[in-house]
């Protein structure tokens, strides 16, 4: 009797879990992964795990990152937690994962820490992920509109109020401007994006913007606000009215923000992007392979859009074993190669980095070594 | 499982033993677990109070940072408590004494139900169907009772504020209160209830007279558990709530709980910041703390109508 | 149960009733004033079937108020407003179902249920939406992540949250320990959710080494949000079990534990069914801990040990937060709704199964 009464629920657990096991696959694209691995060429010596943590704005682009790096080299595989940038520093400082995916390049107090799990030479920090953020706004039948950086830094700090407000106007004489009042909408949660806008605000119209540059939005200013890139994109196409900011992948149908620089006004897109990281300077007091980038916002040189967000991996000069070593200098080279960025860009609308660019983060790549 | 126990006659003393060192090390270990939670949290949370003012969010030190978002807390939990407690204890009263007895296991699955849904699902239901639906009310209070302050316009055009986190919060703990307040109205003594009828109570006389006075402690831990919850939830405020500064305004965007502003900056956060925010999520531990023993203390008040035992 | 209605008190008191098709009557008069009301701020249906439902309450109330007096009119007031609470509740749960329904039945494909998403790249979606082929992807590594860290978490805090809850209430009635274990019980359950989650995560990371992440910390994270409502719910079930049983138990000379195991948890077991199953619920779809715990995977790992593990909150998180494709988001949101569906139906399986075991457990105790 006793066993009978266990036993039915207990049965039909047990059924379950072997329907369950019996049809899962991994398989998601129907595709037959090719079992001889013809395309891994130089993967040879590449194998075991890598593993990553770091800014959930570059999660797109690792997607894409794994799917073709484990194509090119099946002996290895490549895991990456969109933790944040935060979060993926640390488990980097702690030894936790073998490279960080971060918004920031580590901050002196880091690479200092760095040194003692890195070497001599510290951390590398790699421009690998170059995504422009644009100013989006919601007004039916308006794609675009030009503003300046002083514009745009009243509107967000809420001086301009409505939408045919002079300032807007003067600007652009062609464009039938609704009276709607605007809408600002913002991340709530702390963010790369936010950081490098309010950091654009900051330095091209400091009046307009004297807050502290953080990935938080400031907080004397009252405004809307949503979880995320998808949050505050969807708050925005839903409202009409509202202003926002976001990477520029994600901005689907809402009008973006022509933006001046020195005399004109620089329309977003992937060129003009990767021309503003051209334009920027190395960070002074560090290695010589790394590649630390201050973006110029004020930059004046024509064609080049200075709201970007520039995401980076972050990796040892030098690791304790070879396979270690191997295995992160294959996936560094792949992801900044132009056959990782041109991937990258097909999923996550990034903008490649350029020819220049590539050329010496290949060679900080190669940097890397192993001790023993 | 037993029986062979039962069989052996002499063993049952040390068996007796047995079991009831076990369940002290149970006990002992839930002790345990949340003292090394509560080590950990204030490890982890030093270096948010010792840091300088200027280099904490907000630039005026800790506890003027803190203060805001505990109100907010406290704000979002007495909304939904609020709402939820009436509404839950009814909703037991009614699966327990008032639907039809065939009917009344199906409402209480159905309820159950609710406690099912995750906090996510509650989120992005609240912020893509509830605070759309809102707006208009909010309009309309904020034109006709503005006058009161927290109704104060203008209302928010995305009806994401403190009221629609504080309905979602509801509707989330609401299933708490209900599931085991159910469970112990269903339990008053028959003879009680029964004599209360026979003296010619109506049925919600039988219900004051029997069934609340025995069922008090019980919906008092029902409710801190709902509170518990209504205190800690993460995810759905954070996707529901435009967050922003303190404002007494339930219906403009602002205020922000602990538990949100943790997830929602957690992320980025290092150093410091996570400090800060580990030392918010030990803020958060001691409410918890203050209002069970204010619970305790209104349960030992009112022992003496507990017909329990 | 006992039912008080009109029809059992006719006999005796026929001349102090309302007849039945007085309520109509005031029901009529309820719905025309409660549309003119709302005529009078912007007609629509909600305000007019509230106003509607106000009006009855009150109207009925007057009339039994005339007729039978005031302690009936409470009656029907109370019972009027428990009705009322009941379909308030249920608002809610309908509107969030049919949303989920509305939005996760479509991507509810076979291909959804056993699929993971290795190798599914935007690049996917990007085509996906331009060719307007069937959405690729699925959930079945999160699936499978849940179960068994749920799983797990369950067999860690039931046997903890139910030895306490034994000890609190058979063993250390009054003491100060179990004072002490109550009071703190009940502060656990303040535990922030994210805070478990670090706290599990920093435990395994002194351990293990750090950036520990498998199933297995998860689990541990959500049994300690699990452990305080195991132990509350089941002390307060084991609570209102009433002492005669107890004491009958002893006076045939049974042993204590024996006592416990044989006769007062049998009597509760369908309210600790209950409590554990909502405690389950509680935690299956917490995302924090797991966040924070798990790391984050798309191909299937059967490995709660080893090896980072996909969970179904942290799944449809993931697919909210971070579109697989950015620039389409509708894959995403389709997998999200989807996986949302599924996380609910796994949990009213849960509770149907709970309330399986309770009805195999229980006593016939002729309620």
């Amino acid at each position: 009797m006793k066993a009978l009464r266990y036993g039915r629920p207990a049965a039909l657990l047990a059924a379950g879990a072997l329907v369950l096991t019996a049809c899962g696959t991994d398989n998601a694209t129907g595709t037959n992964p090719d079992p001889a691995g013809n395309s891994a060429s130089a993967g040879a010596s590449v194998t075991g795990t890598l593993t990553g943590a770091g800014a959930s704005s570059q999660q797109a682009a690792m997607t894409a990152w794994k799917a073709g790096f484990e194509e090119m080299y099946p002996e290895a595989q490549v895991q990456y937690s969109p933790d944040g940038s935060g979060a993926g520093r640390e488990a980097f400082l702690s030894e936790g994962v073998q490279f960080a995916g971060s918004d920031s390049y580590l901050d002196d107090k880091e690479y200092a820490a760095s040194k003692e799990i890195c070497g001599p030479e510290g951390a590398l920090n790699i421009p690998a992920y170059v995504s422009p953020i644009a100013v989006a706004f919601n007004l039916p039948g308006i794609d675009s509109l030009k503003l300046d950086a002083n514009t745009i830094a009243s509107i967000f700090n809420g001086d301009i109020k409505k939408w045919n407000d002079k300032a807007i106007a003067s600007q652009n004489p062609d464009v039938d401007l609704p009276d709607l009042p605007i809408t600002v909408v913002h991340r709530s949660d702390d963010s790369g994006t936010t950081e490098n806008f309010v950091d654009y605000l900051s330095v091209a119209a400091p009046q307009a913007w004297p807050y502290e540059v953080s990935g938080n939005w400031p907080s004397d200013i009252v405004a809307e606000s949503a979880q995320g890139t998808s949050g505050v994109v969807a708050t925005t196409s839903s409202t009409k009215g509202a202003i926002t900011y976001s990477d520029a992948s994600a901005v689907g149908d809402l009008g973006k923000a022509k933006v001046k620089v020195g005399e004109e006004y620089v329309e977003l897109n992937a060129e003009a992007a990767s021309k503003a990281v051209e334009a920027a300077t190395p960070v002074e007091g560090r290695s010589d392979q790394d590649m630390s980038l201050d973006l110029k916002r004020d930059t004046t040189e024509s064609g080049a859009y200075p709201i970007v967000l520039v995401s980076y991996h972050i990796y040892c000069s030098e690791y304790e074993n070879q396979q270690t070593a191997d295995l992160v200098k294959a996936f560094g080279s792949y992801a900044i190669s132009e056959k990782g960025q041109q991937d990258a860009a097909k999923s996550a609308g990034n903008a490649p980095i350029s020819d220049n660019l590539r050329q010496q983060a290949q060679k900080a790549i190669d940097s890397i070594s192993a001790t023993s | 499982m037993s029986t062979n126990t039962l069989a052996r006659r002499g063993s049952g003393r040390s068996s007796d033993k047995a079991f009831h060192l076990a369940t002290l090390a149970a006990g002992c270990l839930i002790l345990v677990v949340l003292f090394s939670v509560a080590a950990f949290l204030l490890v982890q949370s030093i270096p948010a109070f010792q840091a300088q003012a200027e280099e904490v969010t907000g630039g005026a030190g800790f506890w003027s940072y803190i203060w805001p978002i505990v109100i907010g807390t406290l704000i979002a939990a007495a909304i939904a408590m609020a709402l939820a407690t009436p509404v839950g204890i009814f909703v037991a009263l009614f699966i327990s004494h008032f639907a039809p007895r065939r009917l009344a296991l199906g409402f209480g699955y159905l309820i159950d139900l609710l406690a099912a849904i995750p906090s996510v699902i509650y989120g992005a239901w609240g912020y893509i169907f509830l605070a759309p639906l809102l707006t208009t009310a909010y309009d309309w209070l904020a034109a006709n009772l503005g006058w009161i302050p927290v109704f104060a316009g203008p209302a928010s055009q995305t009806g994401r504020t403190m009221l629609t986190a504080g309905i979602v919060l509801a509707v989330m703990v609401l299933p708490i209160i209900t599931a085991l307040t159910r469970e112990i109205f269903l339990q008053t003594p028959k003879l009680h209830e029964e004599a209360a009828l026979a003296m010619g109570a109506t049925q919600w006389e039988m219900i004051k007279m029997a069934v609340l006075p025995f069922a008090r402690p019980g919906i008092i831990s029902a409710a801190m558990l709902g509170l518990g919850r209504a205190l800690g939830e993460t995810m759905a405020i954070a996707l529901v709530l435009s967050p922003g500064a303190l404002t007494a305004s339930l219906i403009q965007s602002g205020n922000q709980t602990i538990a949100a502003e943790i997830a929602l900056n957690f992320p980025e956060a290092y150093n410091l910041r996570l400090s800060e925010l580990i030392a918010a999520g030990l803020v958060l531990f001691v409410i918890t703390l203050a209002v069970n023993m204010l619970a305790r203390w209104v349960i030992s008040r009112h022992k003496e109508f507990s017909g329990a035992n | 149960m006992l039912k008080v209605d009109a029809k059992q008190h006719q006999s005796q008191l026929t001349r102090n009733r309302l007849p039945r098709f007085a309520l109509l009557a005031v029901l009529f008069p309820a719905a025309i004033a409660a549309a003119a009301a709302a005529t009078l701020i912007g007609f629509n249906v909600v305000l007019w079937m509230v106003f509607t439902a106000v009006l009855f309450v009150i109207g009925a109330w007057l009339i039994t108020l005339l007729v039978e007096g005031s302690r009936h009119a409470g009656n029907r007031m109370i019972r009027y407003v428990v009705y009322g609470a009941f379909i308030l509740a249920l608002i809610p749960l309908v509107s969030v179902i049919w949303t989920v329904l509305e939005r996760g039945l479509p991507g509810l494909t076979s291909n959804f249920l056993w699929t993971s998403m290795s190798g599914v790249t935007g690049a996917v979606d990007n085509r996906t939406v331009a060719e307007g082929t069937p959405v690729l992807g699925g959930a079945y590594h999160a699936i499978v992540g849940t179960l068994q860290i749920s799983l797990v978490a369950t067999l860690i805090s039931v046997p903890i949250g139910l030895m306490s809850a034994i000890y609190l209430v058979e063993y250390g009635t009054g003491g100060p320990l179990s004072r002490a274990i109550t009071f703190f019980v009940d502060v656990m359950t303040g535990i922030p959710s994210i805070v478990a989650g670090l706290f599990a995560a920093a435990l395994f990371g002194m351990v293990f080494g750090p950036a520990t992440r498998t199933g297995f910390v998860a689990a541990v994270a959500l049994s300690v949000l699990m452990i305080p409502v195991v132990v509350r719910s089941t002390e307060e079930m084991l609570r209102i079990v009433p002492n005669e049983l107890r004491e009958a138990s002893y006076a045939l000379g049974v042993r204590k534990w024996r006592t416990i195991t044989k006769v007062v948890i049998p009597t509760a077991i369908s309210g600790i069914a209950s409590g554990v199953t909502l405690a389950i619920a509680r935690v299956v779809g917490e995302t924090a801990p797991i966040l924070v715990t798990a790391g984050f995977a798309t191909s299937i790992n059967w490995n709660v040990f080893s090896g980072w593990m996909a969970s179904l909150p942290t799944f449809i998180y993931y697919q909210i937060r971070t579109p697989t494709s950015p620039t389409n988001v509708e894959p995403s949101d389709q997998r999200a709704w989807a996986a949302a569906l599924i996380l609910i139906l796994f949990v009213m399986l849960l509770n149907l199964a709970a309330r399986l075991i309770a009805r195999f457990f229980a006593p016939r105790t002729g309620r």
